[in-house]
């Protein structure tokens, strides 16, 4: 099975790097995000880049952007370009299918976050490092990872149940899309709430404990992206998949 | 080895009240090519996608290989090919990438992959165009690329649905004479869907015409010609009095004679040998120029069972 995945994940990074033009995805994309996150921000910032824990948001944010770019294409694409059926007809299992489709996109957005970070810590250390080799905070380091990870899970299971009932590559990302507006419109609607609410929402903020709060906001996630995997496996039926196009 | 490489019992399949695929039963010996002969949407692609096990049918089983399509179809896939309604190429992927994909999906060593993807490119006329992308190749390149992946396993069987359709005439003889020279080499049993009579005639030894999801006629070609009417001799010549004419419909072996244009048409009634038809017609004054013994081809065949099948439909509406 492990094979089965990382045979599909080798043919959707083939067709995402050495095929495809223009800036939907590959490498314009990729280096692009690098560019702002691994460079443009850290420098921005300077030092404070490593330890400010609204890093950790920007961080967590960045998968999603990512894995959302080219996870719309993974069943509907191929749906659309009349590659779906060939696939089912072959060998490979649902679940291999289905992980290689998975593990693509979370590969494609957590390791450029992955680059990206390992980028900014370069542009610190030579902005800022003065011989001295600055880090993240642990607490921090870890918080990044894990959660940059769930998120692009999240990105990644939300989009492959989208993209396995579209009809388009087009409408899959306009369905994401609308998505990704709602869960930001809390973020979006904050600075238009009231003066004396807005003020108690962002001092309850405030006050949360860090470290406790991302310990919760990661444990929500991974019950998140479990019962997510299981939904797109029960969605995954070929006889449907092949009616359906 | 299983005597038939597919065998179906009462298959059906209906799409919502649609019946699609109406009770088929038929048995495909395994080492031969089984032409699916039917019109659009008589429910060939439909039989494909059950016998691959990618839907499951409304009543009735079947076999492939020995496996059971609903409970065993990994088995079946396993161990199949298929070149469906679409190619199933990935058009940004150069030839060699989308084979490259299809032997790790069917686990080929990495060095038997890339002597067999070398191999069958090379007998397809396609390995100078490998690295190129196949979205600018032609039509007919495409469908060649997509046989090579289908084969590209050695699969038992290969399922190959109207393989030449929109190809232009000479694409679809090209890639006739590749399909027949790759079958023969390979061994491979094919259950091949089309509409293209002279194709099934040319590479089929076995035949099954289908309408409206009913199998109307299966048998060899020979058989099937033999059913679809009587032989005919054709005669052309001079002299044909109208006493010789009367005298040929006399006669047991001849269903009706004919004259129209100095040329003598005989329905027998059955294969009779044609020598003394004419010794007897030269006799009573006739001068012979040709003598052609018509057989009724598969497409005198196909249409017939379809016009029946009509008839009977419109009858029974």
């Amino acid at each position: 099975m492990i094979t089965d995945i990382i045979t599909i994940m080798w043919k959707e990074a083939r067709e995402l790097f050495l095929q495809r033009s223009g800036l939907r995805g590959g490498w314009m994309g990729m280096l692009i995000m690098i560019a702002v996150f691994g460079v443009l921000f850290p420098l921005q910032s300077g030092v404070e880049w490593l330890s400010a824990p609204t890093t950790v948001l920007l961080w967590a944010w960045l998968p999603f952007i990512l894995v959302n770019s080219v996870v719309a294409d993974s069943f509907a694409g191929e749906r659309e370009r009349h590659t779906l059926e060939t696939l089912l007809a072959s060998r490979l299992s649902d679940r291999a299918i289905l992980s290689g489709k998975l593990c693509s996109a979370i590969a494609y957005g957590w390791g450029i976050t992955l680059i990206g970070l390992v980028g900014s810590l370069v542009t610190i250390n030579i902005a800022h490092g003065a011989g001295e080799f600055l880090f993240f905070p642990p607490v921090i380091g870890l918080a990044i990872l894990l959660l940059s990870f769930l998120i692009a899970w999240l990105a990644a299971g939300l989009g492959v149940i989208v993209s396995l009932r579209a009809t388009s590559v087009r409408q899959a990302q306009q369905t994401l899309s609308l998505g990704f507006l709602f869960l930001f419109l809390p973020l979006l609607a904050l600075p238009l709430l009231p003066e004396g609410l807005r003020v108690s929402v962002t001092n309850a903020l405030s006050g949360l404990d860090i470290q406790m709060t991302g310990i919760i906001l990661a444990a929500f996630l991974l019950v998140f992206d479990v019962a997510l995997l299981l939904a797109a496996t029960r969605r995954f039926v070929r006889a449907r998949l092949i009616l359906n196009q | 080895m299983e005597p038939y490489a597919i065998k179906t019992h009462g298959l059906s399949r209906d799409f919502g009240s649609v019946r699609a695929l109406d009770n088929l039963s038929i048995e495909v010996s395994t080492g031969s090519v089984f032409g699916f002969l039917g019109p659009n949407g008589a429910g060939k692609t439909t039989t494909i996608r059950l016998l691959l096990g990618l839907l499951e049918p409304s009543s009735g089983n079947s076999e492939v290989l020995g496996f059971d399509t609903q409970s065993q179809a990994d088995e079946i896939r396993y161990r199949s090919g298929a070149l469906l309604e679409h190619n199933g190429l990935y058009e940004r992927l150069n030839a060699v990438n989308n084979l490259e994909f299809y032997g790790r999906v069917w686990r080929i060593p990495a060095n038997d992959r890339q002597t067999r993807i070398r191999e069958l490119l090379t007998n397809l006329d396609l390995w100078e165009r490998r690295k190129e992308p196949v979205a600018n190749w032609s039509r007919g390149m495409k469908q060649k690329l997509a046989m090579a992946r289908a084969l590209l396993h050695r699969p038992a069987l290969l399922f190959l649905d109207e393989p030449t359709a929109g190809l232009d005439p000479s694409a679809a003889a090209r890639l006739r004479d590749d399909l027949e020279s790759l079958v023969e080499q390979e061994g491979v049993t094919v259950f091949l869907n089309t509409h293209n009579l002279a194709e099934a005639e040319r590479l089929c030894q076995q035949i099954g015409i289908i309408r409206g999801g009913k199998l109307v006629a299966n048998g060899a070609p020979n058989e099937l010609r033999a059913r679809a009417g009587n032989p005919q001799l054709e005669i052309t010549g001079k002299g044909f009095s109208p006493e010789a004419i009367q005298e040929l419909r006399s006669r047991p072996e001849v269903l009706s004679a004919e004259l129209h244009n100095n040329k003598l048409t005989l329905q027998l009634r059955e294969a009779v040998e044609s020598a003394p038809l004419v010794s007897w017609l030269v006799g009573s004054g006739a001068q012979i120029e040709e003598v052609i013994k018509a057989q009724s081809s598969l497409e005198d065949v196909f249409l017939s069972l379809v016009n029946e099948d009509e008839q009977y439909l419109e009858g029974g509406s």
